[in-house]
């Protein structure tokens, strides 16, 4: 079974993003990107998948510019065996890139697809449901734990009251949260032979879908700041505010 | 303008999150709700009574039982011939069913709204909360899941909505309920409670988290949140991580213990009325946003916090 792994360049977890001045959006120049970090973990499970002789064949999709080769390489590096940029400088909504990877998986056909449940700069958590829709495939959203059994894979899926499994047929659609597992680092052969894995560039308009911006962003502005508050000297102290704001008698 | 909202419930009970969304799709229109699921005659009875609420969609069949998006999406776009807006809490039953939808009707969804400002306009958080994004939809129906911290909830009663029937669509077949391990608490849940005690990496083991947090919180009568760090050193089940990824609570007061504050946990708990941090570190970001800080060994202070309330 061959697998598909979109993967997305985003910034990096570990930097505040600051909104421009002009309220415009977010600045992303000199700032560091790095690969979603649901993505990175998409990435770890299916090179699990192929370790279990459940996967042939890794394939992992990046839409977005030039420069998401860099997140594609490191995917290879981690193990994944093929990579796909479809390049554009414009920014793809979550339906828009749901449309594209519906090409790409018609002409790839993979038995699963593994993506992050939400990329955390835009936050929106739907790309995933969507393919699913586009697709007619089942979804497992949200994984921590993903078993492929004959034609169907069991997903654990963590939801509000805690942990929900579901059997899904496959081929089907599979979102990533956080305990599925933890991501290896590549290391520094790996790095050098995935300079020479394959990656195809291809441009969005070879795949004749619409994807022509739905949602107009009018403004971004920074939320209503707090500021700190007071620091208190000892426990007495804070049990007398507690006090104070009435939950404590 | 119609807004069809999805009403969350469990157990027979209808759950608060549904209530911000009535809030929500009350600013665009006349409000109707979606009740799916099997057996459901009782959460259609309370939902009628939802101050606001024109009309109540019933949907009882064994299909729905355990909201798998794969049946209930094709039941949700049956429905969307007759409303402009289809609204679901920013649950995860809602994240996980809405954009089915949203990509079935050709609509671009919008995620987490915080705000309505018109018909096709609305705020949303983007960079977990370190940026708010005003948008204009061009798309003729809007799929939105709604943060239910941001709207006030509507009145359980005081309402009189008509009920009706809906013919139910076929299960897909395409996927299947095996089990849910969800956890029973006598304390208050997490994205309703006024008080909330949420615990860190300090906290160093299951144990530790239980005699130190647990005992502070019933002392409160507060629900307990964690961090991620927390959830995935397995102090606490994943149902506890509070922050970008996981969930968006608002009480009247939030007190972390052994936080640091990092964005991702900032975003989830930032809109907290009165923020209390106890932290050994006095240069731990959580202080920036605390509003009563307290640098001291939780190991000492909890206890002596927990005795003295
Ligand atoms: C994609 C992604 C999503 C994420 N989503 C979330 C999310 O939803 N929620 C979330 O919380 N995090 C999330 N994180 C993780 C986040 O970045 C931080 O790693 C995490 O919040 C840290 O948890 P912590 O504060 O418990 O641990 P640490 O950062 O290790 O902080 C521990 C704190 O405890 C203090 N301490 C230690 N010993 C004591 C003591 N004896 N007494 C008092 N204080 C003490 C230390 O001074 C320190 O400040 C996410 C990360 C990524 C990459
Ligand atoms: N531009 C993109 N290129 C590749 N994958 C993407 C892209 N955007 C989103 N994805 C995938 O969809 C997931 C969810 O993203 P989102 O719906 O934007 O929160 C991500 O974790 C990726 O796996």
């Amino acid at each position: 079974m061959k697998l598909l792994v979109p993967v997305k360049r985003v910034i990096d977890y570990n930097v505040k993003p600051r909104v421009k001045s002009d309220g415009s959006g977010v600045d992303l120049s000199n700032v560091k990107m790095s690969m979603n970090p649901f993505d990175e973990i998409a990435v770890e499970e299916a090179i699990r998948l192929k370790e279990q002789g459940v996967a042939s064949e890794i394939v992992v999709v990046s839409i977005g510019v030039a420069k998401a080769q860099e997140t594609l390489r490191t995917a290879l590096a981690m193990g994944a065996d093929r990579a796909i940029l479809i390049e554009t400088d414009a920014e793809v909504e979550p339906l828009g890139v749901a449309k594209l990877l519906a090409k790409v998986t018609a002409e790839e056909q993979p038995g699963l697809v593994i993506l992050g449940k939400q990329a955390i700069d835009d936050d929106s958590n739907q790309t995933g449901q969507m393919l699913a829709a586009l697709l007619g495939w089942a979804q497992g959203t949200f994984a921590s734990k993903v078993e492929v059994e004959g034609d169907s894979v069991a997903v654990t899926r963590e939801v509000d009251g805690g942990l929900e499994t579901v059997k899904l047929r496959l081929p089907a659609i599979v979102t990533t949260d956080l305990r599925l597992n933890e991501p290896r680092y590549a290391s520094l052969p790996n790095i050098m032979k995935a300079k020479s894995k394959p990656l195809a560039n291809r441009k969005p308009e070879e795949f004749g879908v619409d994807i022509s911006p739905r949602l107009e962003t009018v403004s971004v502005s920074e939320p209503a700041k707090r500021s700190a508050g007071i620091k208190v000297g000892s426990v007495d102290e804070l049990v007398a505010k507690l006090k104070e704001l009435g939950v404590a008698a | 303008m119609k807004a069809l909202v999805w009403v969350e419930h469990e157990g027979g009970a209808l759950k608060d999150a549904t209530l911000s969304a009535v809030s929500a799709a009350a600013q665009l229109g006349e409000v109707h709700l979606l009740v799916a699921g099997q057996d459901v005659g009782g959460v259609a009875e309370a939902a009628a009574q939802i101050a606001g609420v024109a009309k109540v969609h019933v949907a009882d069949d064994a299909a729905y039982a355990h909201a798998l998006a794969e049946n209930v999406a094709p039941l949700v776009v049956g429905l969307m011939a007759h409303h402009e807006a289809f609204l679901t809490p920013a649950t995860t039953t809602g994240k996980n069913i809405a954009p089915r939808v949203a990509a079935l009707l050709d609509v671009m969804q919008i995620s987490d709204i915080l705000s309505v400002e018109g018909p096709d306009s609305f705020t949303r958080p983007i960079y977990a909360g370190n940026a708010i994004a005003t948008i204009r939809s061009k798309d003729a129906k809007k799929v939105i899941t709604v943060r239910g911290t941001a709207f006030a909830k509507a009145e359980r009663t005081g309402g009189g909505a008509s009920i009706e029937p809906v013919a139910a669509t076929a299960g897909t077949g395409l996927s299947s309920f095996v089990g849910a391990e969800i956890a029973a608490s006598e304390r208050p849940e997490l994205t309703s409670a006024k008080i909330i005690v949420s615990g860190g990496r300090a906290l160093k083991d299951s144990e530790t988290f239980e005699q130190l947090i647990f005992p502070l919180a019933d002392k409160l009568g507060a629900a307990v949140g964690a961090s991620r760090a927390a959830v995935d050193a397995g102090y606490v089940p994943n149902d506890y991580q509070v922050g970008q990824t996981g969930k968006i609570v608002a009480p009247e007061v939030y007190v972390a213990v052994g936080i640091s504050g990092a964005i991702q946990h900032l975003a989830g708990m930032k809109d907290s009325k009165t923020i209390i941090a106890i932290n050994k570190d006095e240069d731990a970001p959580i202080f920036q946003v605390a509003d009563i800080g307290l640098v001291a060994d939780l190991y000492t202070a909890v206890p002596e916090l927990t005795g003295k309330l």
